[in-house]
C-alpha cells in the first residue's frame, strides 16, 4: 500500500487552481434540434441554487444578454455542419477554458450524420426547392473532430441530473462522476428485465454507455444507443448473435446506425454488417 | 526470552463495529515534502475517538471528503502516538486533488486504521531491509519509528530508498535522525534512459541507478534478514527476486500491495488480487503468497 | 404437534386443545391458504414479495394477492434465452428461476450507508438512516437459499458486519419452495445447492396435486402458520405424505443428474467441480480467455444476475452547497473498468483479464475467501448473458485442455 490514491488521475486543468470567482458558463449552439439546451433550461430551477456560484455568461436561449469571455466551462450543443460552424468551434475553444460536448449531435454528429451516408446534392435536391441556396459541409462532423473536447456529456438528449452533475463538480473543483459502462447496468439496478433476452428483441443496452436510467428497456422497447458506445463494446458479437436469433442483418444495420451511428465503434459496425451483408459494400463514410 | 516490543503481532485489521462509521479530523498542519506531496497532520475532534484509536505501522486510514470521494491512504506517523496521524499523499485524482486545496484548520471524515501491518513483532534479533520505491516510504515511515526505537532489538535496520529523481525522495530532513537512531539510510535515483547522459540530474552527487543495485551491496543480505517493500508492483517483484537470490526466505519478504478500494473490509470485492483482498488480507503480504499471482499479467 | 404422532394419517392443527404445528412438522396449505399466509406475513408488519409475471418473466415483486403468483407458467431457459410459456397443466411455482434473486432485496442495487453535514466548517456524520420494514420473501429456491448462506459469510462472516445487510437478514422471513422441475440452465446438483430444500428457511412449500405440503423450519414460520390456522383449519400431513413429497425434488435430482442432450433442445448443464479451485488458478494464462473475450461483451449481467455477486462501489450524492452529503453504496461489476482503476487507469484493461478475474473469483477465489464457492448453480449467468455465454463450458473447455498458455505477443 503506498500513499497514492488509487481514483481516477485528472488531467484537466480546470479543478487544479482553487476556486476563487463564479466559474463563468456559456452556452453553444451549432446544427441540433435544441433539446439539450431545453434540459439546461429544465435544470435551471436547479442551477439558480447554483447562481452564486456560477454566472451564466453566454446562453442565448436563455438570455440575449451575453457577458464577454473568456469562460470557464463551454458547453456545445450540436453538429459541425458548415464551413462557418468550423470558424466558430476553433474561435469558441480559445475562449473555454473546460469544453465540454453535450448531446448526440456534438459528440458523434448526431441523427443528422445518417446523411453521411449518401450524397448530400441527393439530400439537399430532395429537400429543398432552391437547393443552391443552401451552404453545407458534405458530412455532419462531431465537435472532437475540430477542436480537443475536455468532456462529453451523452445522450439524445443529455439527462439534467448528469448536467447537474458536471456543473457541480465544475464548481467543487473534481472530475465529474458519470458513468460509463453499459446500460444493462441500469436495467439490472432497477429490475428491468431483459428485452433481449426474455423477448428476443434486438437491443442495444449491452454496448451503450447508461445515463439513461434505462429508460427504454422499462417501456418493454429496445435500447437505440442514445448515449453512444459503452467504454468497452464487442459490437460483432453482439450483432452476430441477434442474426443467429433470427434478426435481419438490415435491421441490424439500421439498429446501430441511429442517433449515434456516427460514433467509431457503432459507425465501424454498421459498415461491417453492410459490407458482409449478401449484395455487397455499399458506401463508407 | 525476548520481550515484547513495538507492536503485537496480531492487530485487528478493521476497527469494531460499523465499518462505514467514520470520524471527524481536524488538519492541525501539512507539510510540503516534495513537489504535489503533502503530509497532512489530522487530530480527532472528538477526544473519546482520540484515546481508542490504535494503529500499527503499515496500516491505512480511509480518508473521506464529503462530496468529493474517498482514498486508502497509509499512516506515516509514529504509532506511539495515535492521537496523532500524518498522511503523504500525492495530489493524483480527485480525492487527493481536493485535499490539497484544504487549508490547517478545514476538517475531514477518517475511518480506519484498516489491514495487517508489517510483521516486526516477531522479527526480532533479525536483519530488517526496508526497500522503498518513491512515495513506497510513505507506508514504511511508522515502521521506520518503531524500529529507530526499538533498534536495539534487531541486529540491523536499513532504509533503502529509490526514487526516480531527487526531487523524488521522500523524508530526507529525517535521514540523519533515522541515522542517529542506528538506522542504515541510503538512498539512489534513476539513471538516464539508455543511450543518455551519466548524470541522473543536475546537483545529484548520490547514487544513480535502481533502488535493487543497493540491495545487491547490502553484505547482511542474508538468510537472517527480512524484508519489507513497497513501491510499484515490477519494482516489488525484482526486490524479491533479489532478495531470494541472495538467500532470503520467501517468506520472509514483505510487499505491501496497492490496489482500487471502496470499503477496505473485504465487502466491495474491488482490491481483489488472485484469490486475496488486499484491504484484509493485505496489504502487507509475504512474496511467497503472491509469488505466483504477481508473475501474472493484468490479474 | 409430532408428525410422528400420527402415523396413521392426517390430524387437524387447529382443533380446541391440539397443538400446532412446531418447527420440523408438516402441514397441507390449499391454494386459498396462501392469501391467508399472505395476509398473516402482511399483519405482522412485513412487506411480502414473491414471484409474479411481468415484463415477459417471472419477477420478484411485491405480493398483495396469492392470484398474483404464476400459477400455470413455464420458464424455457438457455444461453441467451428465456421464454415464459403457458401451460394450463402447471402448478403455481413450476416456473424455475427469474432474473431476480434475494440480492436484490438483502443487497439492494443502491444503498445510503452514511449522511454528512458540514456546518460552521465542520464535518460530521449524522446517525440517522432511513428505516426499512421487515421483509418476507415467498417462493425461494434451494439455490436461492445457498446464494443466501454464501452472501451471509461476505457481509456477515468477516471481521467486519455490513450493518445494513445484518438489518435485512436478521428480519428476513423466508418461504421457500421446493422445484419440481429444472431449467436446461440449472445446474444445482453439480453445485450441491439443490434442487431440494434442506435448511434455512422459515416455510417451506412442496406442491403436491394443487396444494402444498409444507415444512415449517423455524419458530418464525410455526407462528405465522399459527396465524394461518386461527383463520382456517390446517390438515397434517401424513408420514407417507412427507416421505413423498421428500422424495419430489429427490426425485428430480435424479433426473437431473441423468438428463442428456436431445437434438433440438437446449443442453442440459452440468459443472464438473472436482479440483476447480487448483484447474483455475493454473490455468491462468490459459488462451481460452482470449477466446471467450471474443464473445463477451462485458455488459455485466452475469455478474448483476448472481446472487452471491457482492462487488461494490461507493459514490457521494451532494447538494449544490456541497454541504449535505449522503453516501450511496452502489453494484459494481467485474467487467467495468472501474472496477479494478488505480492511477487512472485500469489494472484489468482487457475483456479477457475481467472474464478470467469473473470466473476465477467465482469459482476458485472464494473458496480461499470464505470456504465456499461462489456458485450456487442457478443458471441465471447463462440465462441473461445477452450473448449466452455458458460459465459450464467455459470450465469444461479449460479442464479440457488444461496447461495450454497463451502465447506471448
Amino acid at each position: 500500500m503506498s500513499t497514492m490514491s488509487t481514483e481516477s488521475a485528472m488531467s484537466t486543468e480546470s479543478t487544479e487552481k482553487p476556486q476563487q470567482a463564479k466559474p463563468k458558463l456559456a452556452v453553444y449552439k451549432f446544427a441540433s434540434c435544441d433539446g439539450c439546451q431545453l434540459q439546461l433550461l429544465d435544470a435551471c430551477g436547479k442551477l439558480m441554487q447554483l447562481a452564486d456560484r456560477v454566472e451564466i455568461a453566454h446562453f442565448l436561449e436563455a438570455s440575449s444578454r451575453v457577458e464577454p469571455g473568456p469562460y470557464d466551462l463551454g458547453l456545445v450543443e450540436g453538429s459541425i455542419s458548415t464551413a462557418e460552424d468550423i470558424e466558430r468551434i476553433h474561435a469558441i475553444r480559445k475562449e473555454c477554458r473546460f469544453l465540454v460536448t453535450i448531446g448526440a449531435c456534438a459528440t458523434s454528429g448526431g441523427i443528422q450524420a445518417l446523411r453521411n451516408w449518401g450524397q448530400i446534392d441527393d439530400f439537399l435536391s430532395a429537400v429543398y426547392a432552391s437547393p443552391e441556396t443552401i451552404s453545407s459541409l458534405e458530412k455532419s462532423t462531431p465537435i472532437a473532430d475540430h477542436v480537443p473536447v475536455d468532456f462529453e456529456l451523452r445522450g439524445c438528449p443529455i439527462d439534467p441530473g448528469q448536467l447537474l452533475e458536471l456543473i457541480t463538480s465544475v464548481v467543487l473543483g473534481r472530475r465529474p462522476k458519470l458513468p460509463s459502462q453499459s446500460v444493462c447496468v441500469e436495467c439490472k439496478s432497477r429490475g428491468t428485465v431483459c428485452v433481449a433476452v426474455a423477448r428476443g428483441v434486438p437491443c442495444l443496452g449491452p454496448v451503450t454507455q447508461a445515463g439513461c436510467g434505462a429508460i427504454c428497456p422499462a417501456h418493454d422497447r429496445e435500447c437505440f444507443g442514445c448515449y453512444g458506445p459503452a467504454e468497452a463494446v464487442n459490437l460483432v458479437s453482439l450483432t452476430s448473435f441477434y442474426e443467429q436469433q433470427g434478426a435481419p442483418r438490415d435491421k441490424l444495420t439500421r439498429l446501430v446506425r441511429g442517433i449515434n451511428g456516427y460514433a467509431q465503434a457503432f459507425r465501424e459496425e454498421s459498415n461491417r454488417l453492410e459490407a458482409t451483408a449478401d449484395g455487397g459494400a455499399k458506401g463508407r463514410p | 526470552m525476548m520481550p515484547a516490543v513495538g507492536c503485537p503481532a496480531v492487530v485487528p485489521t478493521a476497527p469494531a463495529g460499523d465499518p462505514w462509521r467514520s470520524h471527524t479530523v481536524r488538519i492541525e498542519g501539512i507539510v510540503e515534502e516534495i513537489p504535489g506531496v503533502r503530509t497532512y497532520d489530522l487530530r480527532f475532534l472528538d477526544e473519546a475517538v482520540a484515546r481508542g484509536y490504535r494503529f500499527a505501522p503499515g496500516q491505512f486510514n480511509m480518508l473521506h471528503l464529503p462530496g468529493i470521494g474517498e482514498a486508502a491512504i497509509s499512516i506515516s506517523s509514529d504509532p506511539a502516538d495515535p492521537a496523532r496521524l500524518a498522511h503523504t499523499v500525492r495530489a493524483v485524482g480527485n480525492v487527493t486533488d481536493a485535499l490539497a486545496r484544504l487549508q490547517p484548520g478545514e476538517t475531514l471524515m477518517l475511518r480506519g486504521p484498516f489491514g495487517g501491518p508489517w510483521p516486526l513483532a516477531d522479527r526480532t534479533g533479525r536483519d530488517i531491509v526496508l526497500v522503498a520505491g518513491g512515495l513506497g516510504l510513505a507506508s514504511q515511515r511508522a515502521a521506520i519509528c518503531e524500529l529507530a526505537r526499538q533498534r536495539s532489538q534487531y541486529a540491523s535496520v536499513t532504509v533503502l530508498h529509490g526514487a526516480k529523481e531527487p526531487a523524488g525522495l521522500l523524508y530526507t530532513c529525517e535521514y540523519r535522525a533515522w541515522q542517529e537512531a542506528g538506522l542504515e539510510v541510503r538512498s539512489i535515483v534513476d539513471g538516464p534512459p539508455a543511450g543518455g547522459g551519466a548524470a541522473a540530474s543536475p546537483g545529484w552527487d548520490g547514487r544513480v541507478g535502481l533502488v535493487t543495485d543497493l540491495l545487491e551491496e547490502l553484505t547482511i543480505l542474508s538468510g537472517q534478514a527480512t524484508v519489507l517493500c513497497c513501491g510499484p508492483d515490477p519494482m516489488m517483484t525484482a526486490v524479491a527476486r533479489t532478495a531470494i537470490r541472495r538467500g532470503v526466505a520467501a517468506e520472509e519478504i514483505f510487499l505491501s500491495l496497492e490496489r482500487n478500494m471502496a470499503c477496505a473490509v473485504r465487502h466491495c470485492g474491488l482490491c481483489q488480487f488472485g484469490p486475496v483482498f488486499v484491504c484484509q488480507d493485505g496489504p502487507v503480504f509475504p512474496f511467497a503468497a503472491i509469488e505466483r499471482f504477481l508473475a501474472v499479467a493484468h490479474l | 404437534m409430532q408428525r410422528e404422532n400420527h402415523p396413521a394419517g392426517p390430524g387437524r392443527c387447529q382443533v380446541d386443545g391440539s397443538p400446532q404445528a412446531a418447527v420440523g412438522d408438516w402441514v397441507w396449505l390449499n391454494v386459498a391458504d396462501l392469501q391467508l399466509l399472505i395476509d398473516a406475513l402482511r399483519h405482522d408488519g412485513r412487506r411480502v414479495v414473491g414471484p409474479q409475471v411481468a415484463d415477459a418473466a417471472v419477477v420478484y415483486r411485491d405480493l398483495e394477492r396469492a392470484a398474483d403468483l404464476p400459477r400455470g407458467w413455464i420458464d424455457e431457459q438457455d444461453g441467451g434465452h428465456y421464454r415464459l410459456r403457458r401451460d394450463e397443466a402447471a402448478g403455481v411455482f413450476d416456473h424455475v428461476v427469474g432474473p431476480h434473486s434475494l440480492k436484490n432485496f438483502l443487497f439492494p442495487a443502491r444503498e445510503t450507508i452514511g449522511r454528512f453535514l458540514r456546518e460552521d466548517g465542520t464535518w460530521r456524520q449524522l446517525d440517522d438512516l432511513p428505516p426499512e420494514p421487515p421483509l418476507a420473501v415467498i417462493g425461494v429456491r434451494a439455490c436461492d437459499l445457498a446464494g443466501l448462506a454464501i452472501q451471509d459469510r461476505v457481509f456477515l462472516g468477516g471481521e467486519s458486519v455490513d450493518p445494513g445487510y445484518r438489518r435485512r437478514r436478521e428480519s428476513l422471513f423466508l418461504v421457500a419452495v421446493n422445484c419440481r422441475r429444472a431449467a436446461a440452465t440449472c445446474f444445482c446438483h453439480s453445485t450441491g445447492c439443490g434442487p431440494a430444500v434442506s435448511a434455512g428457511f422459515d416455510l417451506a412449500l412442496t406442491e403436491r396435486d394443487g396444494r402444498f405440503a409444507c415444512e415449517v423450519g423455524s419458530e418464525r414460520g410455526a407462528a405465522v402458520l399459527a396465524t394461518v390456522s386461527a383463520a382456517t383449519s390446517l390438515l397434517a400431513c401424513s408420514h407417507d405424505e412427507v416421505s413423498a413429497a421428500r422424495g419430489q425434488p429427490a426425485a428430480l435430482e435424479q433426473a437431473m443428474h441423468a438428463r442428456q442432450e436431445e437434438a433440438g433442445q437446449p443442453k442440459p448443464r452440468s459443472l464438473n467441480t472436482e479440483g476447480i479451485r487448483d484447474l483455475l488458478f493454473d490455468n491462468l494464462e490459459h488462451p481460452r480467455w482470449e477466446e471467450v473475450a471474443s464473445r463477451c461483451l462485458s455488459c455485466t449481467n452475469c455478474t448483476l444476475v448472481c446472487p452471491t455477486c457482492f462487488c461494490s462501489s461507493v459514490g457521494e450524492v451532494a447538494d449544490l452547497s456541497g454541504d449535505a452529503v449522503e453516501r450511496e453504496r452502489h453494484w459494481a461489476s467485474c467487467f467495468t473498468l472501474d472496477h479494478a482503476r488505480m492511477h487512472g487507469t485500469s489494472v484489468r484493461s482487457s475483456t479477457a483479464s475481467r472474464y478470467r478475474q469473473w470466473l476465477t473469483h467465482k469459482l476458485a477465489g472464494w473458496i480461499d475467501q470464505f470456504g465456499t464457492s461462489g456458485c450456487t448453480g442457478c443458471g441465471r449467468c447463462i440465462t441473461w448473458c445477452p450473448v449466452g455465454i455458458d460459465i459450464t463450458e467455459e470450465v469444461a473447455a479449460i479442464r479440457d485442455t488444461a496447461g495450454q498458455k497463451e502465447s506471448p505477443a
